[in-house]
């Protein structure tokens, strides 16, 4: 029987025991994440940002949006009456880092895309208590004021690539996107055009209400309208996905 | 020539410790000043005054950042370099390499926050250092892990007294947490921008794995450290039970890794995986109490301290908040009491009974035990280490009950419904219920910021003391000498 007193005495002992007994927990909640296929849902329609969405969302990270709007519904009456279907891991499968968050000082933001028009996203983002009177918000009026930098788009993209993001910068990427994902999802992944294709969305859409510039707010916007849009549950019934949980 | 007395011929390295102490109250009193300031953005919005800066969304790591790393981590860092002399009774490893220590903690918290205003971030919550910081952190960490193992190394003593090993599993989990949460692509070389290796369910996984430890090992399992010293220290009597020490010990290093996914209940995280967690939480109430329980008994036999001793006083109440809040913890984490309570303010309320009540009582405790040995004196005034408790202790009541109110009955109203079956409540009414709550709670931080104040005056007037006793001593030296 070893005595307590032998770790007690001995720096290096006490070291490594305390390395074992702190690794044990982490190994076995998390490790097992990336190999359990069932971890994931299997569903169509999830895809990549598109570059002019990547830079909002990269716009939604820099303004801390994450510490008072959560991504991430959960399976309640009172959640499903006010912002829909439960949220599926599989929803934020490409989303590095995820931005489930952990407060709700806002509402639930994870399907927010397609609820409310561009004008009503650009008048609360400007001023929220002009649209919610008692909101509690900040004002973002830099928002519309600065031009968008795209400068550094396809590097930005490239970095999402190596951690497993199929953008695509080669042929033969590009094909399988276009299996994934259908031609026109494809060609928004592709890095090479990556400034040309967050122009013409910007443009396209014209999201801020000013056709002249590309601006933070026509990014931002962009990234709103598309969360919790990717997903057709309609295709679904519910105990497909309960299977997964 | 007196002064080169303070250099390295002496002893033990204190001046490591003065500056740490030093920069915690420094960083405490700006971390928990932005605090009352976002506090008061949330209830009045305008105060954001759409400067991008100091926005809400980017000042709140900045508050969190500047008391968990800033006062938390300085902290620890001059506790845990006092309390391995002492225990050891050897002097520090390599002052140079604890002036790095130094240097490179401030250097990392600074740049932190400043970047944070700007608009850099990882958007981990409490790990919103990006790249380069981080980097510069784990070389920080390996500095300080080297220090205090060489340290241990050159002990006089046979054993590693217990507070050593709470210090030690402090360290090397901070490593591990530190290195696996932040892994990352960076845009470019010259950019800060980076994307976690990571996404969605594994990402939120590691995030809160992270996320929980934090507050296991930086903010329990390393102020425990700091109990085991200074209570015991402060009561002049022996710790109540050593063998509660070892099995406390090892039981909160193994169950707290395995706690985090309880952020992440009822999310697209596995069920297994947040059941799982939810039963080590439960778990984890019997070596927290364990803790609590030995250092409230390390009193016994002199309760009287408490009524004569504010530091004593500082101590316990730490100790009988982190009993609380560790059982308050487990409570929140059984799957249907966190359906109403996650995603409210009752979560910010439960950290802060264990960041206001345990940790930074039992620093304030442990520092004004410090500050006067440090400076070879007595404190200043232990009438206002009074005035500080209380202004502290009714803070801390003000904040925790407001925010118990407030996401109690958000958490109701969300969920109730008429009598049509449809939502009583939109989700603006419930922010509109909010206001008077986050009133109080800004009501009670500012309580706990002037208490502070009254510390750091406290702190300087010491310091002033000391350096007059100091010339006078010389002084009298100076005529004997020349007497004789």
């Amino acid at each position: 029987m070893i005595k307590h007193e032998s770790i007690e005495t001995n720096a290096g002992l006490l070291i490594i025991l305390t390395m074992i007994v702190i690794s044990i927990g982490g190994l076995v909640e998390i490790v097992p994440l990336f190999y359990i296929n069932t971890t994931v849902e299997k569903v169509e329609g999830v895809r990549p940002y598109s570059p002019l969405e990547l830079r909002g969302r990269d716009i939604y990270q820099r303004e801390g949006c994450y510490l008072c709007h959560s991504q991430m519904i959960r399976p309640f009456r009172d959640e499903w009456l006010r912002y829909g279907h439960y949220s599926l891991a599989a929803e934020s499968k490409y989303d590095h880092p995820f931005q489930w968050g952990s407060k709700r000082t806002g509402p639930d933001l994870a399907r927010v895309g397609g609820k409310y028009s561009n004008e009503w996203h650009v008048a609360h983002l400007l001023n929220p208590r002009s649209v919610v009177p008692q909101s509690i918000m900040p004002n973002y009026p830099w928002l519309l004021e600065t031009d968008l930098d795209y400068s550094d788009i396809a590097e930005r993209m490239r970095a999402l690539k190596k951690t497993g993001v199929p953008y695509s910068e080669t042929q033969e990427e590009y094909d399988r996107n276009v299996a994934e994902f259908g031609a026109e999802v494809a060609d928004k992944l592709d890095i090479l055009n990556a400034e040309e294709n967050l122009m013409k969305q910007a443009l396209d859409n014209d999201y801020d209400g000013q056709r002249s510039r590309v601006t933070e707010m026509d990014a931002l916007v962009a990234y709103l309208q598309v969360l919790g849009t990717m997903v057709d549950f309609s295709k679904y019934n519910e105990g497909y996905f309960t299977e997964f949980r | 020539m007196a002064h080169a007395a303070t250099g390295s011929s002496e002893q033990y390295n204190y001046d490591i410790i003065r500056k740490f102490t030093l920069m915690a109250l420094v960083w405490g009193l700006l971390g928990m000043s932005v605090g009352v300031y976002i506090a008061s953005e949330l209830a009045w919005p305008f105060l954001n005054l759409d400067i991008p800066q100091i926005t809400f969304g980017r000042l709140r790591p900045v508050h969190t950042t500047l008391v968990i790393f800033g006062f938390g981590g300085s902290a620890l860092f001059a506790t845990s370099y006092y309390v391995v002399q002492r225990t050891c009774q050897t002097r520090l490893y390599s002052d140079m390499l604890a002036t790095f220590t130094f240097w490179g903690w401030q250097l990392a918290v600074g740049l932190g926050a400043l970047s944070y205003m700007l608009g850099h971030t990882q958007s981990r919550e409490y790990a919103e250092f990006e790249w380069p910081i981080d980097l510069l952190i784990a070389v920080v960490w390996v500095a300080y892990f080297w220090v205090y193992v060489q340290t241990l190394k050159r002990r006089s003593q046979p054993h590693i007294y217990v507070a050593n090993w709470f210090y030690m599993a402090f360290i090397l989990a901070t490593a591990i947490l530190h290195i696996f949460n932040n892994l990352a692509v960076p845009v470019d070389l010259f950019s800060m921008k980076s994307y976690s290796l990571f996404s969605g369910v594994q990402d939120a996984m590691t995030q809160w794995w992270y996320g929980h430890n934090a507050v296991g090992f930086f903010l329990t399992a390393a102020f425990l450290g700091m109990m085991y010293y200074f209570v015991p220290k402060q009561a002049g009597r022996p710790v109540y039970s050593y063998r509660l020490s070892i099995v406390h010990f090892w039981a909160l290093s193994f169950l707290y890794m395995w706690v985090g996914a309880h952020h992440l209940h009822w999310t697209a995280l596995p069920d297994w995986t947040s059941t799982l967690a939810a039963t080590f939480s439960i778990m984890l109430l019997l070596p927290s109490w364990g803790g609590m329980i030995n250092g409230i008994m390390t009193l016994s036999g002199a309760w009287e301290k408490l009524r004569t001793d504010p530091i004593m006083l500082f101590l316990i109440t730490a100790l009988s908040f982190y009993g609380m809040s560790t059982f308050e913890g487990p409570m929140m984490s059984l799957k249907s009491v966190n359906a109403l309570s996650h995603y409210t303010d009752w979560t910010i309320g439960h950290v802060h009974s264990g960041a206001l009540g345990w940790v930074a009582m039992v620093s304030f405790g442990s520092f004004y035990h410090l500050i006067p040995r440090l400076y070879d004196t007595r404190l200043y005034s232990t009438r206002l280490v009074y005035v500080h408790f209380w202004l502290a202790t009714i803070g801390i009541l003000l904040y925790i009950t407001s925010m118990w109110v407030a996401g109690i009955f958000q958490g109701l109203m969300l969920r109730s419904f008429d009598e049509f079956g449809s939502l009583a409540y939109t989700f603006v009414e419930t922010v509109a219920f909010l206001h008077k709550p986050y009133v109080v709670r800004a009501l009670g931080g500012a309580f706990f910021v002037s208490g502070v104040v009254v510390m750091a005056y406290n702190a300087l007037m010491t310091l002033r003391k000391a350096r007059v006793e100091a010339a006078e001593l010389e002084a009298k030296l100076a005529a004997k000498m020349a007497r004789a």
